[in-house]
């Protein structure tokens, strides 16, 4: 059977809008990409520092973050994805390296996009440092960074934290 | 302590790209009519109703175990739906053979299900997350960066990815419900097909799928009475974690190894590699056959590969893994844990035809969901616990 047979299928388009509450733990991680600043917080238990800090909530140890820290601006790649597969709302042409990145001071990584070098060329360990857009266009968004480029310092020999998103 | 719990039915759609001859409600229905049949009782006979499927959004239908209900003919009985992303299947079935062990239903009949052509699954998987950075890119733009440190970190080399799906789309020519089959694939053509997400080729990928499972349980009295073929239910474990701490280990996540080892422990197995028969484990990406090898206890941390490389998990190996073409063959996400857990039983009832592992008498069925952060896991066997 198919459509031509009569209605079996009917098209319908579905469009969601949402308010996203950020809360007191996310404002200033918010604020600071408004200012060109990369802000995380730290966990009062483990001392860990998390950036972006998620749900304001340390998610080892279930206790509110605390304090802000500055991290970055550079960071490490601890792994990535070549992205060659195109989709329905995809806002960056492929084919493009999404790459994890660990920012200097933080303790988990961030996923960002590397240009300004080969995709082939994106390694793990690779030092990376962002590339702001225009201060007219920061928003509070990760968006307001364009993308991270290769900054030519030696590759870090990653431990453990190689391979983690 | 718990009472015994079978399997006595198992049902399955035709999986394909696109059922447009059927609803959502007409898949469930075909599956669960079939395993109606195969357990030879009626929807009369069941007590109690568990359905599970992945994201709503993934066919962008709410909610619908409301709707569902009649279709599933269950009025006056308990319907309950269970979500837990990919690992729902296994979920959904865990918690069916709950009620069960509880004492509280003697009969339970529980479906997974996902009508993928209705939805559009790479974008649901890809909406940006607000004040990210949209780069994103489905289910394989997630993993394919744990796969690189897992190849990274192991040493293994390129071609293993390709030999898991070689062999799961081989195997898959032999089950007649697969999605795929493709018997023509060499490891020559296979490594030639293009990298959508590097390191991940498009052999290495799941299909997007239309299907539905069902399975019937039973308590110990019914099932003794019950003169089919069982799977008796030896041990179920679920762990979860969060999708992402500092120091996590992503490759091989604390929680697959704290729920294989409560599984093992449960089911009284010391020795996995040799007392597991057969293995049907949840692999969307092929490289995550090495990865739950080590994940589940069957091989030593970053040596999985070289059981796949030395043809251990083929049909015809000591361990085989999918022998009904797994997930690479047949993925309609809400329903790819249960089929696994469904595949596993029907291996120890001696119901597999084809793809039937000879003498299987102790079977798992493993799922996985979300970012890698939900575990699901049973073990059956032939024999009563």
């Amino acid at each position: 059977m198919s459509e031509a047979d009569g209605i079996l299928r009917v098209r319908q388009p579905i469009g969601v809008q949402y308010r996203w509450s950020a809360g007191p733990n996310a404002t200033s991680h918010l604020q600071g990409l408004i200012e060109g600043r990369l802000i995380g917080k730290r966990c009062p238990g483990c001392e860990l520092v998390y950036f972006p800090p998620r749900n304001g909530v340390c998610p080892k140890c279930a206790r509110i973050l605390g304090a802000d820290v500055e991290v970055g601006p550079r960071g490490t790649v601890t792994t990535f994805c070549i992205v060659n597969v195109p989709f329905l709302g995809q806002k960056v042409k492929i084919p493009y390296v999404a790459a994890q990145i660990l920012l200097d001071g933080a303790d988990i990584s961030m996923q960002h996009l590397i240009q300004e070098c080969e995709a082939d060329e994106v390694r793990i360990g690779m030092r990376v440092e962002p590339v702001w857009k225009d201060r007219s266009e920061w928003g509070p968004t990760l968006e307001s960074i364009a993308h991270f480029r290769p900054t030519g310092e030696p590759d870090v020999k990653l431990g453990s934290e190689a391979g983690a998103s | 302590m718990a009472d015994r719990c079978a399997v006595v039915g198992v049902g399955q759609t035709n999986h394909t790209s696109c059922r447009a001859d059927v609803s959502i409600a007409g898949l469930v229905r075909e599956a669960v009519d079939r395993a109606l049949a195969d357990a030879r009782i009626s929807i009369d006979d069941v007590d109690a109703i568990v359905i599970g499927k992945a994201p709503d959004m993934l066919e962008g239908v709410a909610m619908p175990e409301l709707w569902l209900a009649e279709a599933l003919a269950a009025h006056g009985k308990p319907v309950f739906r269970v979500h837990t992303a990919g690992s729902v299947g296994g979920s959904t079935a865990i918690v069916a053979a709950q009620h069960v062990m509880a004492g509280i239903h003697g009969t339970v009949l529980t479906i997974g299900f996902e009508k993928q052509s209705d939805g559009n699954a790479m974008w649901a998987l890809s909406v940006p997350i607000p004040f990210g950075m949209p780069v994103h890119a489905g289910a394989g733009g997630y993993f394919s960066p744990i796969v690189r440190g897992y190849i990274n970190r192991s040493g293994a080399p390129s071609h293993i990815g390709v030999m898991v799906a070689v062999k799961d789309r081989t195997n898959a020519c032999k089950n007649p419900y697969a999605h795929l089959h493709e018997p023509d694939w060499t490891l020559e053509k296979a490594m030639a097909t293009p990298m959508l997400w590097d390191p991940i080729r498009f052999i290495e990928t799941c299909p997007s799928s239309d299907g539905a499972m069902a399975l019937v349980l039973m308590n110990e009295e019914r099932a003794d009475r019950h003169s089919g073929p069982k799977a008796w239910i030896h041990g179920t474990s679920m762990r979860s974690e969060p999708t992402a701490f500092a120091g996590r280990e992503q490759v091989s996540p604390r929680a697959g190894e704290l729920c294989a080892e409560d599984l093992w422990r449960k089911a009284g197995i010391t020795n996995p590699a040799k007392e597991i028969d057969v293995v049907e484990m949840y692999v969307p990406f092929a490289w995550f056959e090495p990865m739950w090898l080590e994940n589940l206890g069957f091989a030593e941390r970053n040596q999985g590969w070289r059981m796949v490389e030395d043809g251990l998990t083929e049909m015809t190996g000591s361990l085989p893994v999918n022998p009904s073409g797994g997930v690479l063959s047949t993925n309609p996400i809400g329903a790819s844990g249960m089929i696994r857990f469904g595949e596993a039983c029907m291996q120890v009832m001696g119901k597999a035809g084809e793809h039937q592992i000879d003498g299987a008498r102790k079977a798992v069925g493993h799922a996985y969901g979300g970012g890698s952060q939900f575990f699901a896991m049973w073990l059956v066997s032939s024999d009563k616990p």
